[in-house]
């Protein structure tokens, strides 16, 4: 059973949404019924994983490995480690959730949209098992197809231009991203005689020239920048993100950016470590402005659903930040705001929604005072946005304070620069805050608004129970981070030693004196462990 | 191995005399009063026969009719492509000539000559005899493209297609005569034995002779800058034919033109060059052409323009793995372009029906399933997983990486990413576009269920166990006989 618990996550939304296609689509609650019961029991599966996750282990668990198109050495490999296991958890969690989230606001076409909403999943845990470079695409390309109905059918006035700009921004990136992999087949067949898209085989064995790496590093990183997204690539996220329906946004936010950073770390980090060090410049600077202009475009929305939208690339900037320091303390920073920026702008997007339902309305300047009227909904809505904030004992604290130390010890300019972010960051929400919870109820439609009901509230506990929980104890989690984290920098400080002995020079001088630095500490620690 | 052997072995020619023996059989029913209600089942047990007896001859390459029909894997695999082709395009007409008035029992043994005519085009290394079977596919499809005799744009396509069609002709036949006059030969195997010979002698007569067969063909294939015709006469032609036009004739095409190029003159370098030019101008501007039309026929008819040149990209990476990625992408296009076709078909046997984009919306409301189907193709088209479309692409792709074309492969990729734009927008006005007028139902028929079914099942069948169709496009190489 453990051999197959992996498939089993991966495609029994797709077996569900195959089973939908059988319900006849005037019976709404079969369908939503249905659905639902289908990715509670992904959850179940996923929360299997979890417990049956061996934390001591280094490597791949649950691996499967069966010939799919053996003609191309293409392999059905699927296996996890730390990082894709909790991102596996979150994207089961977040798919209820959002399916929860749908009961009542999907009138049209809910057979469609349920469906839809399944094969998305397979396509998000697909592209976190997949250890075989060609599956890693088709899940990465597949999940496009629903994304784009769930946007454009279900979505808000410009949905169709959103979703078309959502998959042609992807589709630029990925096909260039499918040229570096198809190379890759080819320069590791030349390097070991067979066909193989092995990734585990190929980020191990291959040996690249500097030079590719740099052009190989390009392709992927630009697949991933995009859907990160990485300022200046960021102009389909807004869009996507204010028109997609609310549990699109959920999903987009909570997982669908996830998978371009977890690309980063799966792929790029350690199969061109040369080459993400010669980037390191060019990305940490965009992350820096990523972080400031999400931070500082949010501030001046005035739809309460964009700014949400452009403090998500506020704070992609900062995983890419932390990602981008080379350091356990990054990294591990890094990975767990992954996890955290799910949790809370998920939270977020879904206490929007709500409002939204209510009041057909997301622009500040129609609320004030909703606090008196939604005492509960102005509660949660506290929690979460201090968690995105990153006030103490929430989530958000644990993942930016690593990633400030860890780029603290690689860059100190970068971190500083980096951490006013979270000054703004506290500037935009409360502000946006203030404005629509305190104060006096202006209008008159405000003073009769319900607040949540027990389906919503279902919705927001498990999201606030998280925000503690990694808040205040994240030490699980960490100690399943950190064996793939230790492997990766590991990978990194292996080429950044190897740099050092060719002398090969950086372009950028601060980096160079940085290097200087850190082998300098390195040495002065080793003799007393001696 | 003696190259003129001598035999007259019909056992190599079966499936072709079979197609004839339908084609006559259709053909003379009138004239013995006898009803011509049966003329599609005969010419679908025609197909069904020649395509036994095709796959019998699988893995036993064989020449004969002193060596002007050579019958090997290569060959044979074509031959499946035009049986598959016809057979679909067959099923698709029936209904759609009849609501139109035009189903008359020629246009079945048109259909079955035209076959006839590809299957020799693919089965031969002699280039005379190419050039017979090309005229003796061309003819009847001039015929067949201006089959609705009471419809304007019809007769248009049908001129148009005669007109432009008897130009290649002639090129191809003054580039035949041209080599001839170069290596006194016209077979290609013993050009390829004498290649050195002739280019050291004749350099410049064949040089130029090779050029204008490179024009022939291109016309045939629609490759940019022969492709002006395609627009008109794809949106002309009753929409079967022309589902017919968009595989048949493009691949019987591409199965003379891997054989001339890649096997009869691989050592004349210049023509990687062209070729590569051929495929960036073809792509290119079958793309950008069909991101501004209007009419799902034209964007059709400009997609299966960049899809030939996905094809030359397959051909400018040469060797065995270009030729298998050239037949693999051939029988997933048939799949999802007939597919495509089937469906705007299916739509045009209602009356009135120009297949404008204003007609596709409301479809998707009225007939969720067909939509879906219809959407299925699209994708397959825009080249996405899990469709066979992605793996087509992928294969063609890696066989262009292997022979070291990058750049050509960057380019590809472009242009598949702007391929999207235009595709997604048929899926758009499908889905997402609200209907201005209400949406007159079409009334399926068993036949187009079973050509929707085929394709759709092909489709996603191959695209995600594409492994049996990869070892037979592997295995159908050229013998040298």
């Amino acid at each position: 059973m453990e051999k197959e618990l992996l498939t089993l996550v991966t495609f029994f939304p797709l077996i569900g949404a195959v089973l939908l296609l059988f319900v006849p689509k005037d019976r709404p609650d079969s369908i939503k019924g249905l659905s639902l019961i289908i990715a509670f029991v992904t959850l179940i599966f996923s929360f299997w994983l979890y417990y049956g996750f061996d934390v001591m282990a280094n490597g791949m668990q649950f691996e499967v490995n069966i010939p799919w198109i053996s003609s191309l050495g293409i392999n059905y490999h699927m296996g996890i480690d730390g990082i894709s296991l909790l991102l596996i958890v979150l994207t089961a969690i977040l798919t209820v959730l959002a399916i929860l989230a749908s009961w009542n606001s999907i009138t049209t076409g809910i057979k469609g949209y349920f469906i839809s909403m399944l094969l998305l999943e397979t396509g998000m845990i697909g592209v976190f098992c997949a250890l075989d470079f060609f599956l890693f695409y088709v899940f990465w390309e597949v999940m496009l197809i629903p994304m784009y109905f769930i946007i454009g059918l279900w979505g808000g006035p410009r949905r169709v231009y959103a979703a078309i700009k959502f998959v042609l921004f992807t589709m630029f990136g990925s096909l260039l991203m499918l040229v570096a992999i198809i190379y890759l087949l080819f320069e590791y067949q030349r390097f070991s005689g067979v066909f193989s898209f092995d990734m585990v085989k190929i980020i191990d064995d291959l040996p690249l020239t500097y030079r590719e790496q740099l052009w190989l590093f390009g392709a992927f990183a630009l697949a991933f920048a995009i859907k990160v997204p990485l300022f200046p690539f960021h102009t389909w996220l807004p869009d996507a993100h204010v028109e997609a329906p609310t549990a699109g946004s959920v999903i987009l936010a909570g997982v669908l950016l996830k998978m371009g950073t977890y690309g980063f770390i799966r792929i790029c980090l350690p199969l061109f470590p040369e080459a993400s060090m010669a980037y390191l410049p060019y990305i940490s600077v965009l992350a820096i402005i990523a972080i400031i202009y999400g931070a500082l475009v949010a501030m001046v929305q005035k739809d309460v659903k964009s700014l949400v939208a452009f403090s998500s690339v506020s704070h992609m900037g900062f995983i890419m930040l932390g990602m981008f320091a080379f350091n356990v303390q990054g990294l591990e920073g890094s990975v767990i705001q992954m996890i955290n920026h799910g949790v809370s702008t998920g939270a977020l997007f879904l206490l929007v929604g709500m409002i939204y339902e209510r009041r057909h309305t997301r622009l500040i300047e129609d609320f004030g005072g909703v606090a008196k009227v939604m005492p509960v909904y102005a509660t949660f809505f506290m929690i979460v946005a201090l968690s995105s904030i990153g006030l103490p004992f929430t989530n958000g604290f644990v993942g930016e304070f690593l990633i400030l130390l860890g780029t603290f010890k690689a860059n100190v300019v970068y971190a500083v620069i980096g951490a006013t972010g979270v000054i703004f960051a506290a500037c935009y929400m409360l502000w946006m805050y203030q404005r629509v919870f305190f104060g006096k109820v202006t209008r008159a439609e405000n003073e009769k608004l319900v607040d949540l009901d027990w389906r919503e509230k279902i919705i927001l506990i498990p999201l606030v129970i998280l925000i503690f929980l990694i808040g205040i104890y994240p030490k699980p989690f960490f100690d399943r981070i950190e064996p793939a984290v230790n492997n990766i920098v590991a990978k990194v400080e292996k080429a950044r030693s190897l740099a050092a002995e060719s002398g090969r020079e950086s372009q950028n001088k601060f980096f160079a004196t940085d290097q200087a630095e850190t082998e300098v500490v390195i040495d002065s620690k080793e003799p007393p462990n001696e | 191995m003696d190259i003129t052997s001598a035999s007259i072995d019909f056992g190599i020619i079966w499936p072709e005399v079979t197609l004839l023996v339908a084609a006559a059989v259709i053909l003379v029913l009138p004239f013995f009063r006898i009803t011509t209600r049966f003329s599609p089942a005969i010419a679908f047990i025609g197909l069904v026969v020649a395509a036994l007896l095709a796959a019998n001859q699988w893995d036993s390459p064989n020449s004969g009719f002193y060596g002007m029909v050579t019958c090997d894997n290569f060959g044979v695999a074509f031959k499946l492509i035009f049986v598959l082709t016809s057979g679909l395009a067959l099923l698709m007409a029936h209904r759609y000539l009849a609501a139109r008035g035009i189903n008359r029992p020629e246009f079945y043994a048109l259909l079955l000559i035209s076959s006839t005519g590809m299957m020799v085009m693919a089965n031969t290394t002699d280039l005379v005899v190419i050039f017979l079977g090309l005229e003796v596919m061309s003819v009847p499809l001039y015929v067949m493209a201006g089959l609705a005799r009471r419809s304007l744009e019809s007769n248009e396509a049908g001129i148009k297609y005669f007109i432009m069609g008897a130009f290649a002709s002639s090129f191809l036949l003054m580039g035949i005569a041209l080599v001839f006059g170069a290596a006194a030969t016209t077979d290609l195997r013993r050009i390829v034995a004498d290649f050195s010979f002739i280019m050291s002698s004749s350099q410049p007569y064949l040089v130029a002779g090779v050029g204008l067969l490179v024009v022939g063909f291109g016309f045939k294939i629609a490759a940019v800058p022969f492709h002006t015709w395609v627009p008109d006469v794809y949106q002309g032609a009753p929409t079967p034919v022309t589902a017919l036009f968009s595989v048949g004739p493009k691949a019987a095409g591409f199965a003379a033109i891997l054989r001339v190029f890649t096997y009869g003159f691989v050592d004349l370098e210049v023509l990687t060059t062209l070729f590569w030019i051929l495929a960036v101008l073809t792509m290119t501007t079958g793309n950008v052409l069909a991101l501004r039309q209007d009419n799902v026929k034209r964007l059709l008819a400009y997609s299966s323009i960049a899809h030939a040149g996905y094809i030359l990209v397959a051909m400018v990476a040469g060797g065995p793995a270009g030729t298998s990625a050239a037949i693999f992408y051939l029988v997933a296009y048939a799949m999802f372009n007939l597919g495509g076709f089937a469906v705007v078909t299916l739509l045009e046997t209602r009356s009135g029906c120009q297949s404008d984009f204003s007609e596709l919306a409301g479809l998707g409301k009225a007939h969720p399933y067909l939509s879906t189907v219809l959407a299925l193709f699209m994708f397959a088209l825009a080249g996405f997983p899990p469709t066979v479309g992605f793996f087509g692409k992928f294969y063609v792709f890696s066989a262009a990486v292997k022979s070291g074309f990058i750049w050509l492969t960057v380019i590809g990729v472009l242009n598949s990413f702007l391929s999207v734009y235009y595709y997604l927008r048929v899926v758009k006005t499908t889905f997402l576009d609200r209907a201005e007028t209400t949406f007159v139902p079409v009334r399926y028929s068993p036949a187009i269920i079973v050509v929707l079914i085929i394709t759709a099942a092909g489709t996603l069948g191959i695209g995600f166990f594409p492994q049996h169709l990869l070892e037979f496009s592997q295995s159908a190489i050229f013998a040298f006989l």
